[in-house]
């Protein structure tokens, strides 16, 4: 493993001090663990959080029109309950906080404790669950779908209803809203490398790849050699179309893993165009670049959302965040 | 047991867990995202640490320190499942200051409670449970025989250590390895055996035989 480290266990936090001087606008609470802006008075607060190692979700995501804070846990582990707690306190605008929350059980259990004691002061926290990720099915036999791209989605559109002033109730229901019209599927070229471990976090064959691998490297739905760029993204859309049939406006998220160079992304983001036009789906929207990585892995996650007028209103809604800004 | 062998329990699974690290790093990459032991240990070494500076002078608010300190500190599910089984189980102590077989075992139950319901997982699932489920039935059939603390304890550990060897061939249902299928069969749970080393320990105190 060759990375640019210190010291294996010091990386989150050098990563932290990094952040916090390439964008003095944002406050990075290295005591507590979490990157803030605000609190805006009257505003609902939106807090996300997750493992570190996605980059640039969920910190790259804080600002004017999107997050209010965001939780970075240790690598691939999601936050502790007193690192969302403090964050939730932070943000909290006196109109109560929307944790947004990828569906992984440590996510889960951890956003719930710490909501429980925001509740316990007296702050009111309501949940939005990501779950996109078609790759795995949804059965009493797993702990559920991923939440994966989606989540940037999810992100951006609530946190422009939630700064137009949508109130707790309201922005949740955006929020749900978005997470029900989106699905993604991912698929992996190489692994990922852990930092404190050291190797490669699953195997994978010189000339293969995982079809609907998650975003720590969990596995998909099978194997296969690798092919061509059209057919990967075919897969794919075949994938989320047989979830989610595909028509009419849609927005579209062809994101890096990490490891892969935009020409390839762009590669896949024609593919992508072409099988939508195929089937008659309009693109209204789309992102071609590395939104929620998995630290270097090779491949890409495509996401697709169905849209409507006032989804794609609240997208277009000026944001100024270090990894998305339009319109301000 | 009295504050003090509570004590020497949490430095005990500490030690294991330390010592362990690896493997149960190991056992969590094939499964799930290989980072059980490096968590695990950040969290009870934070709970040795917080033990230290508080005034934890019973059994139960040992167990409710340490449970705090695997919340704050651990992170991913093991965090809120392991600090919810200490805690339940320090609870359910009250303030007893010598704790007996028969109280013990009432603690182990409410840990098992903690988890179960904070999962949502049952026996089966390969997790936690199914080497702390196995536990904590041993341990009671132990006591009903008559047996002591140490007895008890021994026999709980020696359960655990059988559970978590029959998550080999089973098929996880909860938290990241069930995203993997029938691709899990064959991998002992990494939850299952740290749960294994934490009854060690225990069995290890118990038996008076803690370093």
């Amino acid at each position: 493993m060759k990375k640019l480290i210190n010291a294996p266990d010091g990386v989150l936090t050098d990563a932290l001090i990094g952040f916090a001087a390439a964008y003095p606008d944002l406050t990075v609470n290295l005591e507590d663990r979490y990157i803030s802006r605000g609190p805006t008075a009257g505003k609902v607060g939106l807090v996300s959080g997750g493992g570190s190692g996605h980059e640039p979700l969920h910190g790259g995501f804080v600002g004017y029109g999107m997050l209010d804070a965001a939780c970075p846990g240790e690598i691939f582990t999601s936050p502790v309950p007193d690192q969302l707690l403090a964050a939730t306190n932070a943000v909290d605008g006196g109109n109560g906080v929307l944790h947004i929350v990828k569906n992984y059980t440590g996510d889960v259990l951890n956003f719930q404790m710490a909501a429980e004691l925001a509740g316990d002061d007296g702050t009111p926290v309501e949940t939005v669950l990501v779950n996109d990720d078609v790759a795995v099915e949804n059965s009493t036999y797993t702990a559920g779908r991923r939440g994966t791209g989606g989540t940037v989605f999810v992100e951006k559109i609530v946190g422009a209803a939630a700064e137009r002033g949508a109130d707790l109730a309201a922005a949740a229901a955006v929020g749900r809203e978005v997470n029900e019209r989106s699905r993604s599927f991912g698929v992996a070229l190489s692994a990922n490398v852990i930092p404190a471990t050291g190797k490669p976090g699953f195997e994978l064959g010189d000339t293969e790849i995982e079809l609907g691998v998650g975003i720590h490297g969990e596995p998909g739905r099978q194997r296969g050699p690798i092919t061509t760029a059209r057919e990967i993204a075919g897969f794919a859309l075949d994938a989320i179309h047989a979830d989610m049939p595909l028509s009419g406006d849609v927005m579209v998220m062809v994101n890096g893993l990490g490891g892969t160079p935009l020409i390839e992304l762009y590669v896949v983001y024609a593919a992508v165009a072409e099988w939508l036009e195929g089937h008659g789906a309009t693109i209204t929207r789309n992102l071609v670049g590395n939104y929620i990585t998995s630290l270097e892995m090779a491949g890409c996650s495509i996401t697709v959302a169905r849209m409507t007028p006032d989804l794609t209103e609240l997208w277009d809604f000026p944001v100024q965040t270090p990894a998305l800004r339009w319109g301000r | 047991m009295d504050t003090g062998d509570f004590r020497a329990w949490v430095r005990e699974s500490s030690r294991l867990i330390t010592e362990q690290a690896g493997e149960l790093t190991e056992l969590d990459a094939a499964i799930g995202d290989g980072d059980h032991g490096i968590n695990l240990r950040r969290g009870f070494q934070a709970a040795v640490e917080m033990l230290d500076d508080a005034e934890a002078n019973t059994p139960g608010t040992v167990l409710t320190t340490v449970g705090r300190g695997l919340i704050s500190k651990t992170g991913g599910a093991s965090g809120p499942l392991y600090g919810t089984a200490f805690r339940q189980a320090g609870k359910s102590l009250g303030d007893v200051t010598d704790v007996d077989a028969a109280r013990l075992g009432g603690a182990l139950e409410a840990a098992f409670n903690g988890i179960q319901q904070l999962g949502a997982a049952r026996e089966g699932d390969k997790t936690i449970l199914d080497a702390l489920g196995p536990a904590v039935t041993a341990y009671q059939v132990a006591v009903e025989k008559g047996g002591d603390l140490a007895a008890a304890t021994r026999a709980a550990a020696e359960a655990a250590d059988r559970g978590r060897h029959e998550t080999g061939p089973m098929l996880a249902r909860k938290g990241r390895a069930s995203y993997l299928g029938e691709r899990s069969i064959g991998h002992e749970d990494p939850g299952a055996t740290s749960t294994a080393l934490i009854l060690n320990a225990l069995a290890t105190v118990a038996a008076g035989e803690a370093s």
